[in-house]
């Protein structure tokens, strides 16, 4: 079941630049909040802080409180492994390993890691995850085929299947439908409907239709201008941001006056 | 006028006869102009080349139009740059070839040189020096130059002091000219070993000097080929770092990885003057690397040419065959990487 999302005060820098700044917002379980914003107001930014990806970056670090479940992510004795198993990411490009089959690719969480699985466990999490990403049917046929081989819509829904494969709590999703066909992205957004049910889901995207048929909730980022930090201009349940938002900013960019 | 797509364009027939008509045309002129003294035939197939190339482009120009004549001057260009590039390439095989072949026999790959003088004898003891201090070389640099490699790209990659430290200290490495290594080798050994040290792990050391720095370039090249997002897709699956180095960006790069370390063998593998300083030559067969003498092929090429006995002949066929041997290793080393690269190539880029 999905998890709850605190964070609180929240500055994320690379090196000396401070990215974003201070945000404090409550993700609730279960539910699809979008990021929206203009280009470079730090989406992609603060949501890799929630599975501590954002530090694979060097230089890269975070102050402020992001509490998971009210267990804080950033405390000395948590592990960043422990952190991404429980929060998978998806990300923009869908990004296979090429060296694998498409039923490695599935399994991948468990192999890179050597857990040892019987071989009837593995099919079933191959099966189930597949189905969950609705892929199963498009490949049940060839498992053994390279993942580089599908299309770029199915390329993404097996990296969205080898997400949940290892069964984590929340799903981040960054803009994952920016490189694909129409089609694709229908298949994606049906999928993230149902995906709600058992994970908390945080979608940035660049598409405000997206955020209206996806989310539940909608965060609005914006930036005063280059080099200045992102910041959290607005959050609230998506009817409200799309049709009655309290910010003129927010109308501005929703009406699609800027960005 | 651009060219019109109902225009002929010159058939494979018409380019056959302006080819025989340019090789003609230069035969006709060299042998008007050489008038009784022999004709040269690289001349004659030189100039006729030039003459086909030219009213091919003329011939095109009226024809077919500007473009396409363009078209065929550049690959025409290109071709013929390409011809020239082979051409030392094609002759050092062709005589390394035809020379070494008369001493290119059984006893050649199966006796030594004790005891002989004149006519007969073998490399036998060459070829496995230089197989036991190539692989002795390739056992210390393939580790070190992989792991710095690793290093650099996987841990140094917020280019802190100590990798720019590094990276600049294999600059320095690649430069160091050959002698020198064996120069260092030798020193090195003497210290631990007394003065006059000669051996085929010496010489091992020495190579190895020339050989990481080749390791680690080409291996930090093909790591940082490695996409970055699927290191980022394996973290994010929780994975440990090492782990995803080890099973994610090592195995997509292998094949790369491969080559290059093919590459730096070939490398010093026909490296004469550092053998020649620490391992020393020798007429006799010696298994082991830690001690005495240790002949290799290059250091038997250049003995067998600079001090030949009585038999001049003998001692050069020696010396060709010796070539020969060499030179067909590294083709095998080099055949030996692409299949290993082929058969480790990651299965989506077919
Ligand atoms: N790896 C990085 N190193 C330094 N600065 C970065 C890096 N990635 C992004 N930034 C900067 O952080 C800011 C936010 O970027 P990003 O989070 O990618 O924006 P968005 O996803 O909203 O388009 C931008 O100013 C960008 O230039
Ligand atoms: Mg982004």
């Amino acid at each position: 079941m999905g998890k709850i999302i605190e964070l609180d005060r929240v500055n994320v820098f690379y090196g000396s630049f401070l990215a974003v700044e201070d945000v404090s917002l409550t993700i609730e379980p279960q539910t699809v909040t979008a990021f929206i914003g203009p280009s470079g107001c730090g989406k992609s930014t603060l949501l890799r802080t929630l599975n501590r990806m954002h530090e694979v970056i060097p230089g890269a670090r975070v102050d402020g409180e992001i509490l998971l479940d009210g267990a804080n992510l950033y405390d000395d004795d948590v592990d960043p492994v422990s952190v991404r198993r429980e929060v998978g990411m998806v990300f923009q490009r869908p990004n296979p390993f090429p060296t694998m089959s498409i039923r490695d690719n599935v399994l991948a969480g468990y192999k890179l890691n050597h857990d040892r699985l019987s071989k009837s466990d593995e099919d079933e999490i191959v099966e189930s995850a597949l189905k969950s990403a609705n892929l199963w049917k498009e490949v049940k046929n060839r498992l053994a085929k390279p993942g580089g081989g599908l299309s770029g819509g199915q390329q993404q829904r097996l990296c969205i299947a080898r997400a949940i494969a290892i069964r984590p709590r929340v799903l981040l999703m960054d803009e994952p439908t920016s490189a694909l066909d129409p089609i694709s992205t229908q298949a994606i957004e049906d999928l993230v409907s149902q995906l709600k049910k058992d994970y908390t889901i945080v979608i940035v995207t660049h598409n405000m239709q997206q955020a209206a048929r996806v989310s539940d909730r909608t965060a609005f980022f914006n930036i005063a201008g280059e080099g200045e930090p992102g910041k959290l201009v607005e959050f609230d349940d998506t009817s409200v941001i799309f049709s009655n938002p309290s910010k003129k900013n927010t109308e501005d960019y929703i009406s699609g006056r800027f960005g | 006028m651009a060219s019109h797509p109902t225009r002929p364009s010159l058939s494979r027939w018409i380019i056959i006869a302006l080819f025989v008509s340019g090789m003609a045309m230069s035969y006709a002129i060299a042998a008007v102009t050489a008038s009784g003294s022999e004709v040269n035939v690289l001349g004659v197939v030189v100039v006729g080349l030039v003459i086909f190339g030219v009213l091919t482009v003329g011939l095109s120009w009226a024809t077919e139009g500007r473009r396409k004549a363009v078209n065929r001057a550049m690959a025409g260009l290109i071709t013929s740059a390409f011809g020239l590039a082979l051409i030392p390439l094609v002759s050092l095989v062709w005589t390394v070839a035809t020379l070494g072949v008369a001493r290119f026999d059984s006893q050649f790959f199966s006796s030594s040189m004790r005891n002989v003088v004149g006519a007969g004898g073998g490399a036998l003891h060459a070829i496995i020096g230089t197989l036991e201090i190539t692989l002795i070389a390739a056992l210390i640099s393939i580790p070190i130059g992989l792991l710095t490699s690793i290093y650099l790209v996987e841990y140094g990659r917020g280019r802190n002091r100590f990798s720019r430290w590094v990276t600049t200290m294999v600059d320095v490495m690649t430069g160091i000219p050959s002698i020198v290594a064996g120069l260092f080798a030798f020193a090195m050994f003497s210290l631990f070993f007394g003065p006059g040290v000669r051996m085929g792990f010496a010489g091992a050391v020495a190579l190895s000097v020339l050989m990481i720095p080749v390791v680690v370039r080409s291996s930090e090249e093909m790591l940082r080929l490695v996409p970055n997002e699927l290191r980022e897709a394996s973290l994010a699956l929780g994975v440990p770092k090492w782990l995803t180095i080890l099973r994610v960006v090592l195995p997509t790069s292998v094949g790369g990885l491969v080559t290059g370390i093919m590459i730096a063998i070939a490398r010093v593998i026909g490296e004469t003057a550092p053998l020649l300083i620490v391992a020393g030559f020798t007429q006799s067969m010696n298994y082991n690397p830690f001690n005495e003498r240790m002949m290799t092929l290059p250091v038997f090429v250049y003995n067998s040419y600079s001090s030949q006995g009585m038999d001049a002949q003998a001692y050069l066929d020696r010396a060709w065959a010796g070539a020969l041997t060499l030179i067909i290793i590294v083709m095998l080393l080099n055949l030996g990487a692409r299949i290993v690269s082929r058969v480790l190539r990651p299965a989506g880029n077919h």
